[in-house]
């Protein structure tokens, strides 16, 4: 494997240290919720991984179009890559919104609008490395990945707007107000800046991961060549 | 909990919800890192065994060159004497 870049090396510490920082300014710098007390915390966490987690799945759908477009197999390692990260991310979206649903809604899981589309989401995601695990041929594991990330990325909008065209509990804390919510609350300057701080720290962190991800994908593909070399 | 008039302990889930988003990010990482590994291990195996094939290939080769496969002609003369 090629020798790890120094931009990617920056951008390795630069992603250790924004995530110290997120954490210092959700736990120390924003104020505690006189309401929720200090689960609220974990908001800062859930807002930053549920963005780019979103973002990184609407990004797969345009590189499988592209990868349609093109037919070069890069882009679709491009897309796994970005699919992977978003995952991730997404599971922990989905385990803190949990958490804290627990002492602000006296239920861990309830199937709110919100809820039951971001795990939707998560299991369409899931079943995207399942299909491509069932298909050998490498050109139409990415066909039909490509197709499946195009049509999957439609339940990232879906589950962002949910809580803005259906009625929900969730609170919608930002751009809007739903009476319905349990758990909302409005936010001081102090807080939005951890919240802008995570977002930032976290689309670093995705970045990063990213990257490496994608070295990964490289570096398999080349194991995967040379094998096919020296077994013939 | 919305009608308590003091702030409600839930430090316990805060702690909780921090120590999900670390450890889920943690072992993801910690995969990146086993599976580059395991991968590096297999890359650096199938090298040697592609070099030590083409070693072999142009041993065979000089060793055709060095003593050839008697023709049909060089027989006959070998049988003659």
């Amino acid at each position: 494997m090629p020798a790890r870049p120094t931009l990617l090396k920056i951008l390795d510490g630069l992603a250790i240290l924004m995530l110290a920082v997120a954490t210092y300014f959700a736990l120390v710098k924003a104020p505690t919720e006189l309401v929720m007390g200090q689960v609220q915390r974990v908001f800062y966490f859930h807002i930053g991984t549920a963005w780019t987690a979103l973002l990184g799945f609407l990004f797969a759908s345009v590189l499988s179009v592209i990868y349609l477009i093109t037919k070069n197999l890069k882009w679709d390692l491009y897309q796994v890559a970005a699919i992977e990260v978003s995952l991730v991310f997404f599971l922990i979206t989905i385990m803190l919104g949990s958490i804290w649903a627990y002492p602000a809604w006296n239920t861990w899981w309830t199937w709110d609008p919100r809820l039951t589309t971001a795990a939707i989401t998560e299991l369409v995601y899931i079943a995207y490395f399942m299909l491509r695990q069932g298909i050998d041929d490498p050109d139409r594991r990415a066909r039909f990945g490509a197709v499946y990330a195009l049509l999957g990325g439609i339940s990232a909008p879906i589950t962002f707007f949910a809580i803005r065209l259906y009625r929900t509990i969730h609170p919608v804390v930002i751009a809007g107000t739903n009476p319905k919510a349990e758990g909302g609350f409005s936010m001081t300057p102090s807080m939005l800046t951890a919240m802008f701080v995570a977002l930032i720290a976290f689309t670093v962190i995705f970045i990063d991961l990213y990257w490496n991800r994608i070295r990964l994908g490289n570096l398999q593909d080349k194991v995967e060549q040379l094998k096919l070399k020296v077994m013939v | 909990m919305f009608l308590q008039e003091a702030t409600p302990d839930t430090s316990g889930y805060m702690i909780a919800g921090y120590a999900v988003a670390f450890l889920v990010m943690f072992f993801y990482v910690l995969s990146i890192y086993l599976r580059s590994r395991n991968l590096n291990q297999d890359l650096s195996l199938l090298e040697e065994m592609e070099k030590s094939a083409v070693q072999a290939e142009k041993t065979a080769s000089v060793q055709a060159k060095k003593s050839p496969v008697p023709t049909g002609s060089v027989r006959k003369k070998a049988a003659k004497k």
